[in-house]
């Protein structure tokens, strides 16, 4: 109990009816770094929202460090936030829009050049105490944004996509930064993204969300490794998922074949989604294949190629360092540790197939809509 | 590319540079010209020094100008920040009603205000009437043909002037600012001052700039409202030019026009030195 910083219990929230967070119960560490995961629209800024106190949850309890803080208004929490697009103060320099929380709580001077000046050092922006905020660069905006919020010392740092603004290099950078003064400063982050591999590389925790309910709380490697449902193995990460039938501990079935597995604990003869990630494929000689298939797509990505496979009829994506020509029947191994069962879920069925596949994480996300709009038919 | 498009642009802004041209460079000329010289044509500086005669008039033209440019500054802040706070059409309609005066004739929204002010206009009436029902004999407010008036008139026309500009700035601020600045722990007061006020220094000094300059040289709300007791510097000038009540002088009231110019670029100057934001946020007057 000791341990935990910010405990959120049975939160629900609805805007317009629409229920944005469903019953939602968490709990966060001290000191961690924890990701909220999921598509647009999932409730992971709202969740955010709650925390920093700029939203009240309909009902449930937000409890920090021990106390109940739900009325508690968001200039008394000891909780900062880096929002999406920084909202700097943009009629103060740099110097005076870190210092603004400070002044605020009435901090002698002197006090505030120093703590100014070190959280300078701190996102390495010496020097830059009398310039503009106009004329930063985003990445330097951003680093001022965190400036601002650190100063004050909060127990909690949220973060509500800070990355998303700038480019690939700059946001590969920031991240490591991030990760740096999280470590340094020993304070809990909370960082809501919809990019996973921002998520994986970052994170102590991931809370993965989806529709307002929580899908899967994990380490960055549990989640890849034991995605609870097809949701999840498809969000994170590539993910072939096929249905399979459990035949007892240890051995699956699926596309008609006989595999050894690692998985037990299921009910005999139960119908399971089971998970092949992409990288855990290898392709073999057409005759020595567990599964044979005819390549109907190759795509170069540099580290390896991206290769589509029929397999009576359903779209497997294999990557592979070897590269292979469209048209070729090939066949494919997989080892026990690579599959992966799951329960059958809500989500079984609507992700996992590489039939309509398309680079636009968009488009695969739609997938809902569609079959929303056939089971209308 | 480049060059073509700058060739376009030339064309494209020379009608107005003609506009301009005739109707505010040989204007302005003119009035230079009429006001350092006599009736001859000959050059002198005698129009300028006998304009300290009217020292008393451009101070109750400023006074009273500076007067109602605040008033109208309080009463739009307010307003022009609740609007912004509303839904999306619900500011729509509000801005709309803000306009519709601005739709009627200034004269006739003036006129209208004398029938209500007048002694025995639609206030006096209507409280003698109310008064008399409980048997009391009043003998009427006198409101037209003061200093109160004149400033009321002044509220009234150039109001919307200052709630659009502030409105405007008031919408752009990103709310998120607004919630950073709670979120370092600033009450809603400070958040006003902090944040929200320096801010909107842009559109305030645009509001005070298109409130304050008609109102120092208003010649029609002073006349109809005023009733000729307070005599603006407008009232001044239109009498040299059009000799309602004296002789014409273009060379004395040349003189006063510029130097009511020179006035208002002074304080324009001023003003500006209080919006230290540059060109980027736009909203500056000169």
């Amino acid at each position: 109990m000791a341990n935990n910083i910010i405990d959120l219990k049975n939160i629900s929230v609805s805007f317009d009816g629409e229920q944005i967070l469903k019953n939602m119960s968490l709990t966060i560490e001290d000191k961690e770094f924890l990701t909220l995961l999921g598509p647009s629209g999932c409730g992971k800024t709202t969740t955010l929202r709650i925390i920093a106190g700029f939203l009240q949850p309909d009902s449930g309890d937000v409890i920090f460090d021990g106390k109940l803080i739900n009325g508690v208004p968001a200039h008394k929490r000891q909780v900062n936030t880096i929002f999406q697009r920084y909202a700097l103060f943009t009629h103060l320099n740099v110097f005076e829009n870190i210092a603004f929380g400070l002044r605020i709580r009435k901090t002698p001077e002197k006090e505030i050049k120093k703590a100014v000046s070190e959280m300078l050092e701190l996102v390495n922006l010496k020097g830059f105490e009398t310039r503009d905020i106009d004329s930063l660069s985003g990445g330097q905006q951003q680093r001022v944004a965190i400036a601002r919020a650190l100063v004050v010392k909060p127990r909690v740092l949220l973060l509500d996509e800070p990355l998303g603004a700038l480019d690939l290099k700059l946001r590969k950078d920031m991240q490591n930064e991030l990760k740096n003064i999280q470590q340094r400063l020993g304070i809990t982050f909370i960082y809501v993204t919809h990019d996973q591999e921002e998520a994986l590389s970052m994170s102590d925790k991931i809370v993965i969300m989806n529709n307002g309910v929580i899908q899967q709380i994990g380490t960055p490697i549990d989640i890849y490794n034991e995605p609870v449902n097809a949701f999840v193995a498809d969000f994170i990460g590539e993910s072939n998922i096929v249905d399979g039938i459990m035949k007892e501990d240890f051995v699956c079935e699926f596309s008609g074949n006989t595999f050894r597995c690692l998985d037990k604990g299921f009910a005999k003869n139960e119908a399971v989604d089971v998970v092949v990630r992409p990288e855990d494929v290898d392709v073999v000689p057409y005759e020595e294949g567990m599964l044979r298939g005819k390549v109907t797509s190759v795509t170069f990505k540099g580290v390896h190629f991206e290769i589509i496979v029929d397999i009576g009829g359903f779209k497997w994506m294999i990557q592979s360092t070897d590269e292979q020509f469209v048209g070729d029947n090939i066949g494919l191994f997989i080892e026990p540790d690579a599959i992966h069962i799951m329960k059958k879920s809500e989500y079984s069925g609507l992700y996992g197939d590489f039939s309509s596949y398309s680079e636009e994480f968009d488009e695969l996300s739609d997938v809902n809509a569609e079959v929303e709009e056939e089971a209308d038919e | 590319m480049n060059k073509l498009n700058a060739r376009m642009r030339r064309v494209m802004t020379a009608p107005f540079a003609v506009w301009m041209a005739i109707f505010v460079v040989v204007p302005i000329a003119l009035v230079l010209y009429y006001a350092f010289t006599d009736a001859n044509g000959s050059f002198t500086a005698s129009n300028i020094t006998s304009i300290w005669e009217y020292r008393g008039t451009y101070l109750i033209s400023i006074e009273l100008a500076l007067t109602a440019t605040v008033i109208c500054l309080l009463l739009a802040y307010p307003l022009a920040y609740s609007i912004s706070k509303m839904k999306a059409r619900r500011q729509q309609t509000m801005v709309l009603l803000v306009m519709l005066p601005m739709w009627m004739n200034f004269l006739i929204r003036t006129y209208a205000w004398m029938t209500i002010l007048e002694d025995t206009g639609l206030i006096n009436t209507l409280v003698k009437f109310l008064l008399s029902l409980v048997g009391y004999e009043f003998e009427g407010f006198s409101m037209i043909n003061t200093n109160g008036a004149i400033i009321l008139g002044m509220v009234y026309n150039f109001l919307p002037y200052m709630i659009l500009p502030i409105y405007t700035v008031l919408t752009k601020i990103d709310k998120n600012v607004i919630e950073a600045a709670r979120d370092l722990g600033a009450n809603g007061f400070q958040i006003f001052t902090k944040v929200l006020l320096p801010q909107s220094i842009p559109g305030i000094i645009s509001g005070i700039t298109m409130v304050f300059v008609p109102a120092v040289s208003t010649f029609v709300i002073s006349k109809l409202l005023g009733g000729g007791m307070t005599y603006l510097i407008g009232d001044i000038i239109e009498n040299y030019f059009l000799g309602n009540t004296g002789e014409v002088n273009y060379n004395v009231g040349a003189a006063l026009s510029l130097v009511l110019m020179v006035l208002i670029l002074i304080s324009m100057g001023i003003m500006n030195h209080f919006d230290e934001d540059d060109e980027t946020n736009g909203g500056r007057v000169i």
